[in-house]
């Protein structure tokens, strides 16, 4: 049997969440030029939020009435918590140089994750999450599971909402103004510390969502998942070009396509049968980023809105 | 000379010290010297829901003791430290317990990677390590143990029986009882994990069946996509699985989801509840091997299985909470016999491997003793497959590979 369509599927479910995570990256990047390392625990707190709605909620709840729910509880604590960080940690370093708030975002990131880890409940090891329960389904020889569904609606919905708003909204357009030149923005009249704040709070929104669909997909939400998801949605966002939104979905979709084929087919060409295999996926993804950033440092798509570093 | 502390009052300090949640060691002025046995296992993170049954199994044995005054004139305690299932870290706490001279023995770790990097530095400091779970065969047999065994450390012993033994049975069982031809073999490049299904490998092979593909996972990974796929196309009849709880009970619901009706066959690292209770109906039908007889149909665990319910620790006394009972209690009688009217000799510490070493005494888990290798001589292993919901017992016995 063919294995290359349910391999290219893989690929896709993966790479859309990469792509929902990497969002946030790149929004923040393009407004401010931070990279804000702490978003994979923004991600993680997202997963986490929505696992508590559904601990709040009566037992045996059905999943659609809980989903939507749960979405929002994940979506709340996750904007809650990117635009705390923006107040508090990265908005007092604004016009310091960059590299404090890249450390404060480390340390950030750090600091989330053991408040999870101390603090909620039962949190020191992997935490059950609730599943769906109405596939898998069957699309020609591939199959889509249950976890699967909720990524394939919710990334293309998001990514549209995203793109109108951006584009059409008024908001939309103080962002791109921002993004090109945040002084001239301001003297047009625009309040660019809200621009900023509304850039954090899309991220945040978005890490919710992925971080609901993680926990759909793999069964549980540890405290730790926001590490290797992050380093892979920034390289996602990297690849697509850091700061262009659509570079961050199509670099998030082409990195789990490589992935997913890179482990899937390398070890049955000859010779290589010792560089195949499951455990080498973050090898090649990290492979491929150095490959972009040495042939085209733009990434795939460059940055469209400035011509800044 | 080593002094202990003494003490009618560190009783209540002790609590405090082992994360206790509860004041049931309070038992602690029945004696005027105190030793402290020391406990190395993953607490937090992965493989936690295991590694908790050692420390709590460890401290029911500490509070029997101390209760019946095992030992006239020794308070025992618990020093129970934290590796994370990290090898580094491992090494960074058996320094730890080794400097604390009120250490006369340890118990752990739950990891036979993480005992590898342990070994050497109780070995040096002559102080006993008794692992309830480590199943590496060259922990206690060495490198070469397929064709010449040799003991590399005379302090290190284990309660648990070895892969060899281990790997080879679920292979009988997967190509005998469960008449299973062909098998995909998966493990997760840890000394545990690649060295089990290594084992299964070869005797799966020479039973006649046939491995059909292999593949490895990294630990922490959650997304195995691509290796189910690659596994249901493969036309595999089982899969099995060296390695953790952590990674198979992902890699199970992400298998049966994708249309893959084929058990997972694994090690004792996945017998665990957490393995069930997150990949749900989808672990219908997996098995792991086990250490030992079940627990529940041991007499004499009746008041453990009891004392461990009543507290309501978290995480599971079935896997090795019972060996770390028993470990524990092989560390206090060795103490009993080298520390008399309340006086630590200044040797004590290489006295207690030489008395751990003689050891014979009927443990909670069968019976308890030692052979020239550190090797427990209690061999029987017990098949268990998720019915209904729950780990059922379908076959003990022991392996006689080769």
């Amino acid at each position: 049997m063919n294995t290359l369509p349910q391999q290219l599927a893989n690929g896709l479910f993966l790479g859309s969440m990469y792509g929902l995570i990497a969002i946030g990256y790149t929004m923040v990047y393009g407004i401010v030029q931070l990279i804000n390392f702490a978003h994979g625990e923004i991600f993680m707190t997202g997963g986490f939020g929505a696992l508590t709605v559904y601990l709040v909620l009566p037992d045996g709840i059905s999943m659609w009435i809980a989903l939507p729910a749960m979405l929002l509880g994940g979506t709340l604590v996750a904007v809650l918590i990117a635009v705390g960080a923006e107040r508090f940690a990265y908005r007092p370093l604004r016009g310091a140089p960059r590299l404090a708030p890249l450390i404060t975002a480390i340390g950030l990131s750090l600091a989330l994750q053991q408040l999870v880890f101390n603090l909620y409940p039962n949190a020191k090891t992997a935490r059950v999450f609730p599943q769906l329960h109405f596939g898998p389904f069957h699309v020609g020889s591939i199959t889509i599971q249950s976890g699967d569904v909720f990524l394939i609606i919710a990334a293309p919905l998001c990514m549209a909402v995203l793109a109108f708003f951006v584009r059409l909204s008024r908001t939309g357009r103080a962002m791109q103004a921002t993004a090109q030149d945040p002084d001239t923005a301001q003297l047009m009249g625009i309040d660019t510390n809200r621009i900023i704040v509304i850039a954090f709070a899309i991220g945040g929104l978005f890490a919710a969502v992925a971080g609901t669909a993680y926990g759909l997909k793999y069964g549980s939400v540890s405290y730790d998942m926001g590490f290797l998801a992050g380093l892979k949605a920034f390289t996602a966002a990297v690849l697509g070009g850091i700061g262009n939104i659509y570079g961050a979905m199509l670099g998030g979709l082409v990195l789990g396509l490589a992935e997913a084929m890179a482990t899937a087919y390398i070890a049955n060409i000859p010779g290589m049968h010792q560089l195949g295999g499951g455990s080498w996926a973050p090898v090649w993804a990290f492979v491929l980023l150095i490959l972009v950033l040495l042939f085209r440092p733009q990434g795939l798509l460059g940055e469209r809105v400035a011509d800044r570093a | 000379m080593v002094i202990l502390t003494s003490v009618l009052t560190t009783g209540a300090l002790t609590l405090t010290a082992c994360g206790s949640r509860n004041n049931d060691s309070k038992g602690g002025d029945s004696g005027n010297v105190t030793v402290t046995i020391g406990v190395d296992a993953p607490l937090t993170g992965q493989n936690s829901a295991t590694g908790l049954g050692i420390q709590y199994g460890a401290q029911i044995a500490v509070d029997d003791a101390n209760k019946n005054k095992t030992v006239p004139g020794v308070t025992f305690k618990i020093k129970a430290l934290d590796d994370k299932a990290i090898p580094a870290t491992g090494q960074q706490n058996a320094t730890q317990l080794v400097s604390d001279s009120n250490v006369l023995g340890v118990v752990g770790p739950l990891n036979s990677g993480v005992a590898t990097q342990m070994q050497q530095t109780f070995a040096t400091a002559n102080l006993v390590e008794i692992s309830p779970s480590n199943t590496a065969p060259e922990l206690t047999q060495g490198k070469n143990w397929q064709t010449a065994k040799q003991r590399p450390f005379k302090t290190y012993f284990r309660t648990a029986t070895t892969d060899a033994l281990q790997g080879a049975f679920a292979a009988d069982y997967a190509y005998n009882g469960l008449k299973k031809k062909k098998a995909f073999v998966v493990d997760d490049k840890q000394t545990y994990g690649a060295g089990l299904s290594k084992i299964f490998r070869q005797q799966f092979v020479k039973q006649g069946g046939k491995v059909i593909g292999t593949d490895h996972v990294n630990v922490g990974d959650r997304d195995f996509s691509t290796l189910v796929t690659k596994i249901k196309n493969s036309g595999a009849d089982i899969l099995y699985y060296g390695g953790q709880y952590d990674e198979s009970e992902v890699l199970t619901k992400q298998l049966k989801e994708a249309g893959a009706k084929i058990p997972l066959f694994g090690g004792d690292g996945m017998f665990t509840p957490t393995y069930i209770k997150t990949a749900g109906k989808t672990a219908e039908g997996d098995l792991v091997t086990s250490i030992g007889v079940p627990v529940d149909t041991l007499p004499a665990a009746k008041d453990f299985v009891a004392t461990y319910k009543a507290k309501k620790y978290p995480g599971d006394y079935g896997t090795y909470g019972s060996y770390a009972y028993d470990a524990t209690t092989a560390i206090i009688k060795a103490v009993g016999q080298v520390v008399k009217n309340g006086k630590v000799p200044s040797d004590a510490r290489a006295k207690v491997v030489d008395a751990v070493q003689n050891t014979s005494f009927d443990g909670i888990s069968g019976k308890i003793s030692f052979d020239q290798y550190g090797d427990t001589t209690n061999k029987q292993l017990t098949v268990y497959q998720v019915i209904d919901g729950k780990w059922k017992s379908v076959k003990s016995g022991t392996a006689n590979p080769k």
